[in-house]
């Protein structure tokens, strides 16, 4: 499979979720990790930028991340899926490749 | 600010109590809790600023909001969950907690979703406050 992308950065904070989804190419997967998690939330102006890009990537957002900051699953934009370590793991293994987006 | 941050050195050393001169200080906090120190840099410095008798008040904005989102639970990162201390500020007369409404919206927050009793003001009216203040630390 493609690129497996991960992106730690708040979209409130850098520019770096937007550099990432303009360029990972169709049938990729991107994981936020870290502080990317908040892009996974509802309700905010990222919301729909998510749905959008889920057209042509896959999206996933760790567990652990969510949890530590007080983001509960039941707010994380559907369709993005949630994933854990071992998920995490599982992701890199199946993409040919990882691109930290930092 | 160096010259603020001197004149309260110095009151210390002469022994002049906060009586003399009590000074507004602000902390502003801009930083999501975990991706980088400076929350709980930030915390250590307002818990120690506490000792000094100063009217301490502490404003969030941009990603400073996460900060007070309740329900943190770390043990899957490893890192220690600092958000029980902002409920412990009152012990320590600190009262004054500031949210920007601004910031709040953007990111889909209400004050239900936080774990402290906040005042939240619009952006001119946070901004003003911040203007009233003797010393301005940010973080």
């Amino acid at each position: 499979m493609p690129m497996l992308h991960t992106v730690n950065k708040s979209p409130f904070y850098t520019y770096t979720l937007e550099s990432c989804l303009d360029r990972a190419r169709e049938g990729s997967a991107v994981l936020l990790i870290e502080d990317g998690v908040y892009s996974a939330m509802r309700g905010t102006p990222i919301e729909r930028r998510m749905v959008e890009a889920m057209k042509k990537l896959a999206i996933y957002v760790l567990g652990p991340d969510l949890e530590a900051r007080g983001m509960t699953y039941d707010r994380v934009v559907s369709g993005v899926k949630v994933v854990d370590y071992g998920g995490f793991v599982d992701l890199a293994a199946q993409h040919n490749n990882v691109q930290s987006w930092l | 600010m160096s010259e603020a941050i001197n004149d309260v050195g110095e009151s210390v050393e002469t022994g002049e109590s906060a009586a003399g001169k009590v000074k507004k200080f602000m902390f502003i906090n801009r930083k999501s809790p975990y991706g980088t120190i400076y929350a709980l840099e930030s915390l250590e410095v307002v818990l120690i600023s506490a000792a000094f008798d100063q009217d301490v008040s502490l404003a969030f904005f941009d990603d400073g909001v996460y900060q007070l989102v309740k329900g943190q639970k770390t043990q899957g990162i490893g890192i220690k969950n600092h958000s029980p201390t902002y409920r412990a500020l009152d012990g320590y007369d600190i009262e004054k907690l500031y949210v920007e409404k601004e910031s709040m919206e953007l990111r889909g927050l209400t004050t239900e979703d936080l774990l402290v009793p906040v005042q939240q003001l619009s952006r001119g009216e946070l901004s003003k406050l911040i203007d009233t203040q003797d010393v301005v630390l940010s973080f």
